[in-house]
């Protein structure tokens, strides 16, 4: 949940001022070129070349850190899964842990994984850590066509998000002044939590009706042609992301041909 | 709109107004000149970039405002737009909208209760029949000065009139019931204290009004003094006759049963503390879970119908009642174990001056029972009419 949220970005730093579109597009090359191989070359390049970029997009390392912490923990665990359960067929021991033994195939395949998972999800992170929602609906609804009912609905759903939080621990205070409790018993406390659950979900879809007729009520949807307050034109700045992006996979892909590790995912 | 959160779209409060603008189509470049002129009108202090989940309910209301004016409406329909907001926050809304309605010469029609918050704008007052129908229309000195006594006696808030004449205790205070002492509150992440370290006793027999402005900490303070709100620092526990039932401990590690036995809580948002599918199963709760045997039970729950004019709806489901239904029942809720202390936070909310005048009676009867109260409100009236003490927090 925390990887998707946005936060207020910094807007003046070099990538985060450049179109959300542009910004979608270069993360979706560079993706696309760490799906297509599954070597450890290409992956390791294109890391280098995101961390590299992480300042130029206005992300603190540290907010970095604590947004994407949840995955270093889910790519720390296929790595060691990689490492010691993973059969490579490969008879050369790297190290033995007891009934493990890790094998070198097995380091190989853990450093690519590791770094193909990085390397494809970093590329996301930043572009909605560096985005404000806003922008990215706003270029998503005038260069790629999305409907404005999906973008802005979307849009003004986000904001509700953080408010369930505060539902969800209204609803158990209410419910405590109420002197409703589980106590020792796990049925009860199971039965409790989805009841709760489903008390947040209707205050949800309440405060959500109420949302849309404010919405319906300023005209939104009504059939006349939308004009936009905030132009997102793609400038030469926001072609050069997009060739970047392509120049990196480019250089990624020919260091791996050349080291002779490339080879395509799909055979 | 009555709830000013939801009457906002946006992040920015530039954006909000503009967007109105967008959907009607208004061509590009005269959207940000026509958003700061609205924004101006209505006096917003905090420019385009203002982020709206940071405003006070009083700024809400004029922004959500600005969104329509910049629409330059012939016709304004305002629901209930002084709800909730603190008089600093009604003052304002109505300077605006004052202002507004002399410089563009919009129609604008109010609905509300407390007539006297708006009677200085309107030229024309119209009295609505439940069921249909007009009971008077006309300028509003003539129909309230006319039928003012007729009025009142249906339960309209005719401006001058106090509903209820005041009530005093009728014995001073008795013993501490609870007590928090420099209750300290601040939210993870939250960059200074949602509540600054507080002192409040509630006392057997003894009404205390909390008052202050929007954000000052007067729902966090009720929260925390009912035990549902474990402070950041300071100590909140039971005292007198009270903490025998629970001793050493503080409030909010209380079990629920023993907490909802000792303390009535009522909900800002009544619709939270709803967990039953009819009016009278909602009251039955509370007694059947602290043990209540089932004739007293059903006595106290009828006794509480009555009272708050919810006999009709007993088998209707909670979130289908009206705003101010909803409002009294979740007073009744919090009242139907007879706990000893009642918190209840915005108590009078939307009610009209009958069901107002029974909910102040009612809270006055649970005082001079020697129930302590803590009725967080912006209700002058309520204070005037209920309260022996008042905290104001700032």
């Amino acid at each position: 949940m925390s990887l998707l949220v946005p936060l207020a970005p910094n807007p003046e730093a070099p990538l985060a001022r450049r179109n959300p579109v542009a910004k979608l597009a270069a993360a979706t090359i560079v993706m696309a070129g760490l799906l297509l191989t599954l070597d450890p070359v290409t992956p390791a390049v294109l890391l280098a070349i995101e961390l590299a970029a992480v300042p130029l997009t206005g992300v603190r390392w540290s907010v970095l850190a604590r947004r994407t912490w949840p995955l270093l923990v889910g790519v720390a665990g296929v790595t060691l899964a990689n490492l010691l359960i993973v059969d490579s067929g490969d008879p050369r021991v790297l190290l033995a842990l007891g009934p493990f033994d890790v094998t070198v195939g097995a380091a190989e395949a853990a450093l690519a994984v590791s770094l193909r998972l990085l390397g494809i999800a970093l590329p996301g992170v930043l572009v909605l850590a560096s985005t404000d929602p806003m922008d990215l609906a706003d270029a998503l609804v005038q260069r790629w066509r999305v409907p404005a009912r999906f973008a802005y609905g979307a849009l003004a759903a986000l904001r509700l998000l953080p408010q369930l939080a505060g539902d969800w621990h209204q609803i158990g205070r209410a419910r405590r002044a109420r002197g409703i409790e589980a106590g020792r018993s796990p049925l009860a406390r199971v039965r409790l939590f989805f009841s709760q659950v489903l008390a947040v979900l209707v205050a949800a879809i309440r405060r959500a009706v109420r949302l849309a007729t404010a919405m319906e009520a300023r005209g939104f949807d009504a059939g006349v042609p939308r004009t936009v307050a905030r132009p997102q034109p793609m400038r030469a700045g926001d072609w050069a992301l997009v060739l970047a992006a392509l120049a990196a996979v480019g250089v990624a892909t020919a260091v791996a041909v050349a080291a002779g590790t490339w080879s395509l995912a799909f055979t | 709109m009555q709830d000013t959160e939801a009457a906002i779209v946006m992040n920015r409060a530039g954006d909000d107004v503009a967007f109105g603008l967008e959907n009607r189509g208004v061509p590009a470049d005269q959207i940000w000149a026509r958003v700061d002129e609205a924004l101006a009108a209505v006096g917003f202090p905090d420019g385009r970039d203002a982020r709206t989940d940071a405003l006070s309910g009083g700024e809400q209301q004029r922004l959500a405002i600005a969104g329509i004016l910049a629409l330059r409406p012939g016709l304004l329909l305002l629901d209930e737009v002084t709800a909730n907001l603190d008089p600093a926050g009604v003052a304002l809304v109505c300077d605006v909208l004052a202002t507004v309605l002399t410089a563009t010469g919009s129609t604008a029609v109010l609905v509300e209760h407390r007539v006297e918050q708006v009677v200085d704008l309107v030229d024309r007052a119209v009295v609505l029949e439940p069921g249909g129908g007009i009971v008077a229309d006309g300028p509003p000195a003539e129909v309230f000065g006319r039928h003012g006594d007729a009025l009142a006696a249906r339960g309209v808030w005719v401006p001058g009139r106090h509903p209820v004449v005041r009530r005093t205790a009728r014995a001073p205070a008795g013993p501490p019931l609870v007590r928090a002492e420099a209750v300290r509150l601040r939210y993870p992440g939250a960059t200074r204290d949602a509540l600054p370290p507080t002192d409040l006793t509630l006392r057997s027999g003894q009404a205390i009004a909390v008052t202050g402005p929007n954000g000052a900490g007067k729902s966090s303070l009720a929260l925390t003094c009912a035990g549902l709100l474990r402070p950041t620092s300071g100590t909140v526990g039971a005292a007198g006759p009270l903490a025998g039932r629970a001793a050493g401990r503080p409030l909010w590690g209380w079990p629920a049963r023993e907490l909802a036995r000792a303390v009535g809580t009522v909900f800002q948002d009544p619709e939270h503390q709803f967990v039953a599918r009819s009016v009278r199963e909602e009251l039955a709760l509370g007694p059947r879970l602290t043990g209540a045997d089932d004739a007293s039970a059903a006595a106290r729950v009828d006794e509480l119908l009555e009272r708050l004019g919810l006999a009709a709806l007993a088998d209707a489901n909670p979130f289908t009642l009206s705003g101010g239904e909803k409002r009294r029942l979740s007073v009744a809720t919090a009242i139907a174990t007879a706990p000893a202390v009642v918190v209840a936070d915005e108590p009078t909310f939307g009610q009209d001056a009958l069901t107002w005048a029974a909910l102040a009676d009612l809270l006055a009867d649970l005082r001079d029972d020697g129930c302590a109260l803590a009725l967080v409100t912006h209700d002058r009236a309520l204070v005037d009419a209920v309260t022996d003490n008042e905290l104001e927090l700032s």
